[in-house]
């Protein structure tokens, strides 16, 4: 039961953390989860991480792994309300109010003003899951080598073609399965 | 808005974002909705979607799951709001956990192995890709790119907390942006 408050805790704070969006909270969630209590290693957070890519639908309802991890499958669905219905909650009522304040300048400067931040924080999700992912200590260099010329390969692919980034992520699991054995 | 809100039922509201939580991959789910809510079901018009859009962006919480809340609230109220993020979230939550499953199950193949870590390595390149790409404008005007680095630094390398840091930058951001400063900047 103090594990379900725990998880509890720690998702309902991340949902209401979230500005833009869920990776905007991933190194806080890698340190909560992983560094804080323990509940999963670094190694399977960035496997759920990456398995959440492979789902459809928003990519963070992976976080749900976390929980079944912990508790099973009340773990999952504590995780799943906490996660999810703080940041829902708080939308609901925002936006009814935020319709009125339509045209005022500060609206903007919220903005404004947050959009480095998030960039900021996006950019610190992605240095945690590559410490784990792109570039791991533990292994060698030529593993290393490949997996970091996996990810350059995805953003150069995404960023000049229309390629479905599931099907990028599907040819980077075919490139392990190929060049990192 | 002063066309009348069309009359959808929750399980409609429910079916079509359960189409859409289960038919977009990869984190650009903005363009799925786009196309079901705006053209396909004209729901809402490009106004309409564009603002509960920037609502979405601003507010804490995954896109998806609140640009659900603005148009089930504005179909159908309360009910319609909980019946679009169940559409949302569920049928991608149930994708994940059999996922979980077959993970836990095939983890320690050496095979499974290393196409997770090729996938594993694939999702950064995702994740740095998107962020470029939402993020360009911040990264090369020198105020923001200073908040981005140091915001970059607190959480990603010193571990400092979401909370103090949100607490601490945000204020100084905002304020930097107000409408007053920039009316200023125009003048000059």
């Amino acid at each position: 039961m103090t594990k379900i408050v725990g998880l509890v805790n720690v998702f309902a704070l991340l949902s209401l953390l979230a500005v833009g969006g869920g990776t905007a909270v991933l190194p806080q969630m890698k340190h909560d989860t992983a560094d804080i209590h323990h509940w999963v290693t670094d190694t399977q957070f960035a496997e759920i991480y990456s398995l959440g890519q492979l789902a459809p639908g928003p990519n963070m309802t992976c976080v749900i792994l976390i929980g079944y991890e912990v508790s099973g499958w009340v773990g999952a669905a504590a995780v799943l309300f906490a996660f999810f219905f703080p940041s829902s909650l708080l939308c609901y009522v925002v936006s009814s109010a935020w319709d009125s304040a339509r045209g005022s300048p500060w609206r903007d400067a919220v903005q404004r003003g947050m959009a480095p931040i998030v960039i900021g924080l996006m950019l610190a999700g992605v240095y945690a899951v590559g410490k784990t992912s792109s570039f791991n200590l533990e292994r060698g260099w030529e593993f290393n080598a490949i997996t970091l010329a996996i990810g350059a390969a995805v953003v150069a692919v995404l960023t000049w073609t229309k390629l479905n980034p599931t099907l990028a992520i599907l040819a980077g699991g075919a490139a392990g399965f190929f060049l990192l054995r | 808005m002063s066309e009348p809100v069309p009359r959808v039922s929750l399980a409609q509201l429910f079916g079509a974002f359960a189409l859409i939580g289960v038919t977009s991959f990869g984190g650009g789910i903005v363009a799925y909705l786009r196309h079901a809510l705006v053209e396909r079901r004209r729901w809402l018009d490009e106004e309409e979607f564009m603002a509960a859009l920037e609502i979405s962006q601003t507010l804490p919480g995954l896109n998806s799951t609140n640009m659900s809340v603005i148009v089930g609230r504005k179909l159908r109220g309360p009910l319609g709001a909980v019946a679009a993020v169940l559409g949302m979230v569920l049928p991608g939550a149930a994708i994940v956990m059999v996922l979980g499953f077959a993970y836990v199950r095939f983890r320690h193949n050496p095979d499974v192995a290393i196409i997770l870590a090729g996938v594993a390595a694939a999702a950064v390149g995702l994740l740095l890709q998107v962020t470029l790409k939402i993020g360009w404008r911040q990264l090369i005007k020198p105020r923001d790119l200073a908040f981005v680095v140091v915001v970059f630094f607190l959480v990603g390398v010193l571990h400092v907390s979401l909370v103090v840091t949100l607490a601490c930058v945000a204020p100084l951001a905002i304020w930097l942006n107000r409408p007053s400063a920039d009316a200023g900047k125009e003048a000059e």
